[in-house]
Order: C-alpha cells, then sequence, then structure tokens
C-alpha cells in the first residue's frame, strides 16, 4: 500500500490549471460547424431508417456454421417480387458473433394494397429456392401507419425530453444554466444524429432509447459542472467570471475523465461482445457519451459565460431550492 | 454523516437479504422453484420476446369497415320492409350511419314512415332501439343509426375482439398468451415460444363471419360475372371458385349461434352440426318456411361454403353444414364458430418474430457483455482508488447488481435486449456516484481537514450533485416510459429501477463500510490523498 502511486488516482495532476475558456471561442465555433453538417448529413444523405420508422419487413437468414448464403442470388430472387428497394447484409452469425457468410438480414418494403404475411410467405418462398434450405429467425413487418406513429411519438419523446431538462435545470439553478444546459444538449442531440448517419447506423426504436439515454448522461454531467460552479459563485465573489468557469471545470475534469472513461470502456465491451443488435445501440451511446463530456466543458459553461450571471443576486436569493439533501453551502 | 449509525446498518443489511432471496429463484431450474417453500418468492426475471423467443402482433380492429357492413344490412332491411308494406321507391342514398329513401309516390310517405318506424323501433344487441327513421319532406326519409348507437359499435367491437381473440389462441394451447388492448382500437398479443406466426396469424385473422342468405334465383350468374349485379345481390365465390350470386339481406348470423360440433352427414363425411339461440331460431323457421325449394348459402368469411335448397321449413333452430370437409377442417371451423365471430375485420399492423435460438444467443451476448463491462468497471475502480475505496464501490456494485435483479423479478418487469444495455450504462453511472464522493474526499484533505472530517465533507457535498445529477436520468427514463412502446419502456424501467438501486447502494453501502473502517483503522491519512 505504500507504493507511490497507488491507488493510481494519485497519478491525476492533483490541479490542473487548463485554460478552457481561453479555447472556447474555437471551439464553439467547430461545434457549430459539426451542428450544421449534421443537420444536413439527416436530410442528405439522411438517416436509414429502420423498419420501425419506415415501415415494411426485416427478416433474418442463417444457414447453420460453414455454409455461405449467397447474397447475390437471394437478392435476385427477392427483386423479382417487385416489392421496390429491397436490401440484402451479411451479418456476424448470433452464436458466435463471427461473419462467416451464413447469416443475412433482408429488409423489403410491403407495397401499398398487398397482404403483409402473403408478402412474406412469397419472400421466404422466393429465397428457398434461390439458396435451399434456410432457416428464419426473426422476423418483423411494421405497417406503415404503424410506423408513422411510432416516428412521431420518438420525436416527441426527444423534444419532450429537452423541454423538461431545460425546465429541470431553470428551477434547480436559474435562466442562463437552464440555457446552457439546453443548448449543450441540443447540440449532442445534433451531433449524436449526425454519427448515426456517419455511421449508417440503423435508426430504429432501440436507437430512440440510446440518444434519450445520451441526454440523460449529458444532463448528469452538465448538472455535475453546474453544481460546481454554482458552488464555486458564492465562494469566490470577486473573481471574474471566466476565471470562476475554469476553475470549476479544472476541479470536476478528474471525476469527469473517470466517469467518462469507465462508461466508454464498458459500452465498447458492449459493442464487441454485444452482437449485432445491441452494436449500433452502443455505438451511438459511446459517441454520445464522448460528446456529452465534451459538451459540458465547451457548450453549456461558455454559454453561461456570453450571457453573465448576476453575480450579487446569485448569493441571497438564487439560493438552490431545497430537495431535502441539497448540499450545505 | 460518516459516524455508523444503526438505522444505516440494519438498512443495509436489511436490503442485502431481501434482495438476495427475491433475486434467488433466477438461479434455480423451473422444478427446483416450484418445490420452493411457500414462503419464498419464486418469481423469475421476465424476459421480453426478444430474449425468449416468441411472436407480437398488433392488430387492429376496422372499426370503420364494420359499420359500413352494418349500414349496409340496415339498407337491406330498409328495402325488405318498403317492400312489405307496398311501398315504391325511388332511390336508395347511402350516407354516414345510414341512409335516405326517396319515395317514388309522395302520397305513400306516411305508410312508409309508419313502416319505418317499426324497423326502428327493434330493439338492438345493446338492448335500445338503435336506429331511428326521421322524415325529410313529403318523400325523402332518412333511416339511420343513432350516434350512440355509431360510438359504441366501435367500443364494444374491440372488446368482443379481445375476447374472440383470446378464446381462439387458447384452443391454439401456447403458453401464456397476453393479449391486451391498446389506444383505442389495437390489441397486443404476445405469444411467447410459438415458433410459428402465420399459424397465429391464421387463426386470429378469420373473421369467422357465418351468414345464412338466400340465393339470388331472379337473375343470372352469367350476367353479374359480365358486371351487371343487381343492387340487393352480390357476387361471391365458393370453397373451389364458383361463382355464387346471393342476395345482401343477412336471414340469421353467427352471432344467433349457440352451439357449434363436429358431425357427420348421412354418408358418414364429417359435418358441422350448430344451434340457434331463440331469435336466431325464430328467423331461420320464419325464412325457410317462406322459401321452400330454393337454395339458400351458408357463407363464412365472403366463401359460400355451401348451398342446399330448402326441403322443409326449420323451426328447431338446429341443423348441419355439410361441404367437402376433412375432420381437420370441420374441427377448425367449429373452434372458429364456438369461439364467435370477430365483429369487425382485424388488420394485423405489426408482426415481430423471434426464434427461441436467436433470444437465446441474445441473452448469451447480453451475458458476456454484461460480465466483461462489470470486470472492467471492477478493475478500473480498484485500480484508481485501491483496494479499499475501490474494493468498497465493488461491494456496492455487486449489491446494486442483486437489488436490480431482485427489484426486476418482484415487479416482474420485462427484461429486454436494450434494458441489458441500460443495466450495464447503470453500472457505468453508478460508480460516479462513489467517484463524486471520493473526489470530493481528496478535495477536503487537500484543503488540509482531518480524515474523519473530510470523509464526512465528501459525502455532505457530493450528495446533493449526485441527486441532481440522478433526477435527469429519471426525467429520461420517464418520457421512455411515458413515449416508449415495448422494448424502449423496458429499457426505462430497468433504468429506473437502476437509478434507485444505484444511488441506494453506491452511497449507503459505502457510508457503513467506510464508517467501519473509520472506527476500527483509525486511519491516519486518507488513502486516497496524496
Amino acid at each position: 500500500m505504500a507504493m507511490r502511486g497507488w491507488p493510481l488516482i494519485k497519478l491525476l495532476p492533483q490541479k490542473t490549471n487548463f485554460h478552457f475558456v481561453k479555447y472556447a471561442r474555437f471551439a464553439g465555433v467547430l461545434s457549430v460547424i459539426l451542428c450544421v453538417a449534421s443537420i444536413i448529413a439527416c436530410f442528405y444523405p439522411g438517416l436509414n431508417m429502420g423498419i420501425d420508422f419506415r415501415g415494411g419487413a426485416s427478416m433474418e437468414v442463417s444457414k447453420p456454421a460453414g455454409q455461405t448464403i449467397e447474397l447475390d442470388r437471394v437478392r435476385e430472387a427477392v427483386n423479382g417480387l417487385n416489392l421496390g428497394d429491397v436490401q440484402v447484409q451479411g451479418i456476424a452469425r448470433r452464436d458466435t458473433n463471427v461473419d462467416d457468410g451464413s447469416t443475412a438480414i433482408l429488409r423489403f418494403q410491403v407495397p401499398e394494397g398487398r397482404d403483409q404475411t402473403q408478402v412474406v410467405n412469397q419472400v421466404e418462398g422466393a429465397i428457398s429456392g434461390a439458396v435451399g434450405q434456410v432457416n428464419y429467425s426473426g422476423v418483423s413487418v411494421v405497417g406503415s401507419k404503424v410506423s408513422g406513429e411510432l416516428f412521431t411519438s420518438g420525436l416527441l419523446a426527444l423534444g419532450v425530453a429537452i423541454g423538461l431538462m431545460f425546465l429541470y435545470i431553470w428551477f434547480r439553478f436559474e435562466p442562463q444554466f437552464g440555457f446552457g444546459a439546453v443548448v449543450g444538449l441540443l447540440h449532442d442531440v445534433i451531433l449524436t444524429f449526425g454519427l448515426i448517419v456517419l455511421f449508417k447506423l440503423e435508426f430504429s426504436l432501440n436507437m430512440v432509447a440510446a440518444v434519450l439515454t445520451v441526454i440523460g448522461y449529458s444532463m448528469n454531467d452538465t448538472v455535475v459542472v453546474f453544481d460546481r460552479l454554482r458552488e464555486n459563485l458564492r465562494k469566490y465573489k470577486t473573481m471574474p467570471l471566466r476565471d470562476v468557469i475554469d476553475l470549476s471545470l479544472n476541479e470536476t475534469l478528474s471525476r469527469t475523465i473517470i466517469t467518462g472513461v469507465t462508461a466508454v470502456m464498458v459500452l465498447a465491451a458492449l459493442a464487441i461482445f454485444g452482437g449485432e443488435a445491441l452494436f449500433g445501440f452502443s455505438i451511438a451511446l459511446m459517441f454520445g457519451i464522448i460528446i456529452g463530456t465534451y459538451s459540458s466543458i465547451y457548450v453549456g459553461a461558455p454559454i453561461i459565460l456570453l450571457w453573465g450571471v448576476k453575480r450579487g443576486a446569485l448569493a441571497d436569493d438564487a439560493k438552490p431550492v431545497k430537495l431535502g439533501m441539497a448540499s450545505r453551502p | 454523516m460518516i459516524q455508523l449509525s444503526r438505522w444505516k446498518v440494519i438498512l443495509v443489511v436489511v436490503s442485502a437479504v431481501l434482495g438476495c432471496l427475491l433475486a434467488f429463484p433466477n438461479l434455480l431450474s423451473d422444478q427446483q422453484r416450484e418445490a420452493l417453500p411457500g414462503f419464498m418468492p419464486k418469481n423469475k426475471l421476465n424476459l421480453g420476446l426478444d430474449l425468449q423467443g416468441g411472436s407480437y402482433l398488433l392488430l387492429e380492429v376496422d372499426v370503420p369497415a364494420m359499420r359500413e357492413k352494418r349500414v349496409t344490412n340496415l339498407i337491406e332491411d330498409v328495402r325488405v320492409t318498403l317492400n312489405g308494406a307496398g311501398v315504391a321507391t325511388n332511390g336508395f342514398q347511402r350516407e354516414a350511419g345510414g341512409v335516405v329513401v326517396t319515395l317514388a309516390n309522395p302520397a305513400q310517405g306516411d305508410a312508409a314512415f309508419k313502416a319505418l318506424q317499426q324497423l326502428g323501433g327493434q330493439v338492438g344487441p345493446g338492448g335500445q332501439a338503435e336506429r331511428t327513421a326521421t322524415r325529410l319532406g313529403d318523400n325523402r326519409i332518412r333511416f339511420a343509426y343513432t350516434d350512440a348507437a355509431l360510438n359504441g359499435m366501435g367500443a364494444t367491437a374491440v372488446d368482443q375482439s379481445i375476447e374472440v381473440v383470446r378464446r381462439r389462441i387458447d384452443s391454439l394451447g401456447t403458453r401464456e398468451p397476453s393479449i391486451t388492448r391498446q389506444g383505442a382500437d389495437r390489441i397486443v398479443v404476445q405469444a411467447p415460444g410459438e415458433s410459428d406466426p402465420s399459424k397465429l396469424e391464421e387463426v386470429i385473422g378469420q373473421t369467422a363471419q357465418l351468414t345464412f342468405q338466400m340465393v339470388d334465383v331472379e337473375n343470372s350468374v352469367q350476367d353479374a360475372l359480365a358486371g351487371r349485379v343487381p343492387p340487393d345481390s352480390e357476387l361471391l365465390q365458393g370453397e373451389d371458385g364458383t361463382p355464387y350470386l346471393v342476395k345482401k339481406r343477412v336471414l340469421v348470423s353467427g352471432e344467433n349461434l349457440t352451439r357449434a360440433g363436429v358431425g357427420s352427414d348421412q354418408s358418414g363425411r364429417p359435418a358441422i352440426d350448430f344451434r340457434f339461440d331463440g331469435a336466431g331460431a325464430r328467423r331461420f323457421g320464419e325464412a325457410t318456411a317462406a322459401n321452400l325449394q330454393k337454395p339458400f348459402a351458408i357463407i363464412l368469411d365472403g366463401k359460400v361454403i355451401s348451398a342446399p335448397t330448402i326441403q322443409s321449413a326449420i323451426t328447431s333452430g338446429s341443423g348441419q353444414i355439410t361441404g367437402n370437409f376433412t375432420i381437420q377442417e370441420a374441427s377448425t371451423l367449429v373452434n372458429l364458430l364456438n369461439g364467435g365471430a370477430l365483429p369487425a375485420p382485424l388488420n394485423v399492423e405489426e408482426r415481430r418474430t423471434v426464434t427461441a435460438e436467436l433470444g437465446a444467443d441474445a441473452v448469451a451476448a447480453g451475458a458476456l457483455s454484461t460480465a466483461v463491462g462489470f470486470a472492467i468497471i471492477v478493475l478500473f475502480m480498484i485500480l484508481a482508488y485501491g483496494l479499499l475505496f475501490g474494493g468498497v464501490s465493488v461491494v456496492g456494485l455487486v449489491l446494486n447488481g442483486v437489488l436490480i435483479v431482485a427489484a426486476m423479478s418482484l415487479t416482474q418487469a420485462t427484461l429486454t435486449l436494450p434494458g441489458i444495455a441500460g443495466l450495464i450504462l447503470t453500472f457505468a453511472v453508478a460508480v460516479d456516484a462513489n467517484v463524486l464522493i471520493y473526489e470530493r474526499m481528496r478535495d477536503e484533505a487537500r484543503a488540509g481537514r482531518s480524515v474523519i472530517a473530510s470523509m464526512d465533507a465528501g459525502f455532505n457535498k457530493a450528495m446533493g450533485t449526485i441527486v441532481d445529477a440522478n433526477l435527469t436520468t429519471l426525467v429520461a427514463a420517464g418520457i421512455m416510459f411515458v413515449f416508449g412502446e415495448g422494448p424502449v419502456r423496458g429499457f426505462a424501467w430497468t433504468l429506473t429501477i437502476g437509478v434507485f438501486t444505484s444511488v441506494f447502494s453506491s452511497v449507503l453501502v459505502a457510508q457503513v463500510l467506510l464508517g467501519y473502517w473509520l472506527k476500527t483503522a483509525k486511519p491516519k491519512k486518507l488513502p486516497i490523498a496524496e
């Protein structure tokens, strides 16, 4: 136990003195550019909508390990059924998590006015005809009516989440903190969407859950920084605002790094071992958390700097609302 | 805060024991669980369909189609009633919920109105008159369903459909299907383990509308095939594709059926015996008496099963349907008829199927990544904060895991694949509370406070931040719960349980263990401070 540098936490510099705020302008410009790029990317090339939101069908076909499914022949056979846009993709085997060409996922649309079940049966017939006996393991069909509803409720959920977070921070801190937090959140959500497009991840219901989780985490991160900022604003009444912000960011930096690194490592494990179904989900979460960490340093706090805070008032009437467990000033 | 208070110790010990007790059944096989004594909890984690395999169907009751059908019948009733009263008509104009009749001769207006009033006075299945006649002038009369009846139709149709679907699925013998209503006119069917969703769909999707209608013998089928279908008839097909021209008016329908069973006809082939209730028997008796030597059609879901000729009036209320049935077909039909007809067509709006193997693979992948993630956190915490402080958070983390499993088993919350991911993230964020506390302690120690004071202040000051930070996650989870469907909901619930158990185990467990260490070891300096 008497080793130097054990526990490793002692290796982290005791007191960092990064001048975060100095680079805020540069970071701000970068963030704006990335956000604009992400928004454009959402329309062109656009999100890779899963069947949850686009309607249609997806099915997974597999052969015993070691055999291959000829994707071209499958594509050809299914294309012959006039189903519009058909995608055939090879994926990793579910049991071994290795892509040996024995498993594929198929997505196609069910044209207006044709019976879902019939179409699915026709597709199954066409595939068997083309490549022989295969197993169908996961078949999903979503009607266009339902997919539209799922999409609106998904977007609504994201919007309401951001709105409620704003109200919450406003209630616990004060308007400019709330504003800073929400700008940070929007930034995280937009960039996460940009990443989803960039990595061509399928945007499905699970992905909405991932984005909502990113919102939760990013908020969690922001709150920790803001809490410290509020405390320091009370402690050092005469220190210039930019220095208080720098100080607070430096003080919370060790925690930000430790928690962020843990979360990212764990999600990386999830992406590697969690199989096809969780891959997109964990990748989106992983990058969302990285973005969230960055934004709590470079988006939320600088906004407060731009806006300014009423320093004198803070000490008197902007006391945190007591939730029964709040820290004693 | 760091002083050992008795209630904290008791709380931690009790929750640990309870958690282990509630989580314990998950380690047992089904037989072992059954053998547990009565006072022990028996609930296991409830795996979602994506983890145990099964079918999920979202059905929509086509209420508009049903209303259309009811209106069609109403128009036929009006036609027959006015014919019977000797009133000449000039045209039927269909409108929402009813029909406007134009009379050929305004002088007959009173007679026609009276006849229709009588028709409207008949009590419907709801025990109230559902249809009313209104005069719109000398030669026009509207006859329509009341608004209350039209609205009621939708609500009762969904309720009845749920019942019918339940009876039909029960006859398939799937284990523990769940059938729930969703929104105004939707039904969710979840059948774990059923690997053949098409079979399920086939059984659910059949409307099983059985009707008895007269065959139209006044007009030729050939004319109808050429597109000249008389207004009060419709063109239907038999099982073998033979076209039939059938009167639209329904004499008796499956709703009046009390019992069906598999029987056999004179030559010993499978047939279906049926029996009507009182009203059905009366109407069937009247219709058969009035139409001797004419053929009538027995129609199931728009297909003519058979079209026998009426030999004599059937007043007993029982009869037999013969056709070219195999035993299999006959018993399926009987099941459908006994299960009752769907009051309205059901459309499959969404269908998801996962085979049991795929589910098992998902569970294995989820378990593996949970184990790896857990190991990473344990290693990281011990490396970062040493055996003592890191170890304390690991103990908290293990308890956290046990408590989550316990809470989910207790509430029978459904664990889905994204739920597993939520669980893993919960662990990652759970150590955050410990990190916040430890970092605060280091701050205080750096400011020159004693061990006790800095530990105490660490807990005190970090608490506000921890609560704040976790409330935001709760808000996000709450939203997923309100807006989400199935899997997203499961994820939200996992996250919610996780927030509570995490705060509890990382804060309280750390307080109790570190308090105990403080008391026994009486340290001179904080191991995690420089």
